[in-house]
């Protein structure tokens, strides 16, 4: 997690305390929440552009550890508190999608390939 | 209730709602964890309520979700008053959406959602009459060993 947080300079909005000793299976990128719902991998982090109440109902059905927000963009106080209440982690990048998901890849962050 | 029903409880979501969109699926995680159901078991009904939920959300008036734990299996049945569905063939196939741009906004309505619940049930089915509603039943078997 700490390589997360270094590599794409994460802010963490919220619930910095569960990310302590916390190691994601992996990453998944994604706006469509329903291409998270049925691709992503439990325990992934989820990089996403959404940030509405939708990615965080979607990362508790999905077992999604924790959120990072790309381009900069910030949720609502709303969000955050469902993420809290959850216990979800917030964080925030100012890389967009594309650079973010290219920093974790060049770092050895690679998907798990289906068999 | 008959005694093989471990639990049953119902459900209304209201169309338009997305406000609260999600809160069926945390409500009934909720349950399933103090049951001590397999965590597998559990993600895959939970995707299968969201993805229900957000499509009576987009989609129609309102809905009740029954949801029935039984021994060996978690259903949920939901029966909606809306538009209903004129091709169920058509909506099953990934892609086919009638989805307007401020759904897709919220991260849904890429035609994702039927398909997602047939995946991640054990059992499912559809039925559906244009002008009065669709009727959805899916279920998640409980494995042995949970």
């Amino acid at each position: 997690m700490t390589d997360l947080l270094e590599l794409l300079r994460c802010e963490v909005l919220s619930g910095r305390e569960q990310l302590d000793g916390f190691e994601p299976t992996g990453f998944f990128a994604a706006d469509l929440m329903s291409d998270v719902l049925a691709f992503a991998h439990p325990g992934n982090v989820l990089l996403t552009g959404l940030t509405s109440l939708q990615a965080v109902h979607t990362a508790d059905v999905a077992e999604i550890p924790a959120i990072v927000f790309v381009d900069g963009k910030r949720p609502t106080d709303a969000v955050r508190e469902k993420a809290a209440h959850r216990g979800i982690p917030l964080l925030a990048t100012h890389y967009d999608m594309f650079e973010a998901c290219g920093r974790l890849y060049e770092a050895g962050h690679v998907p798990r390939r289906k068999p | 209730m008959s005694p093989d029903v471990l639990h049953r409880e119902t459900f209304t979501v209201h169309g338009n709602d997305f406000e609260h969109g999600g809160n069926v699926a945390a409500a009934i995680k909720a349950t399933l964890r103090e049951l001590g159901i397999a965590p597998d078991s559990i993600r895959r009904l939970s995707i299968a309520n969201f993805e229900a939920e957000m499509n009576v959300i987009m989609y129609a008036r309102r809905a009740e979700f029954l949801f029935t734990i039984t021994p060996d299996l978690i259903s949920v049945v939901v029966t909606d008053e809306g538009p209903g569905i004129p091709d169920i063939e058509w909506a099953m196939q990934e892609g086919h959406s009638t989805a307007t741009a401020e759904m897709r906004e919220r991260g849904f309505g890429a035609g994702l959602g039927l398909p997602n619940i047939r995946k991640n049930s054990d059992e499912f089915a559809i039925e559906s009459t244009v002008g009065t509603g669709t009727t959805l039943r899916y279920a998640v078997r409980i494995s042995p060993e949970a």
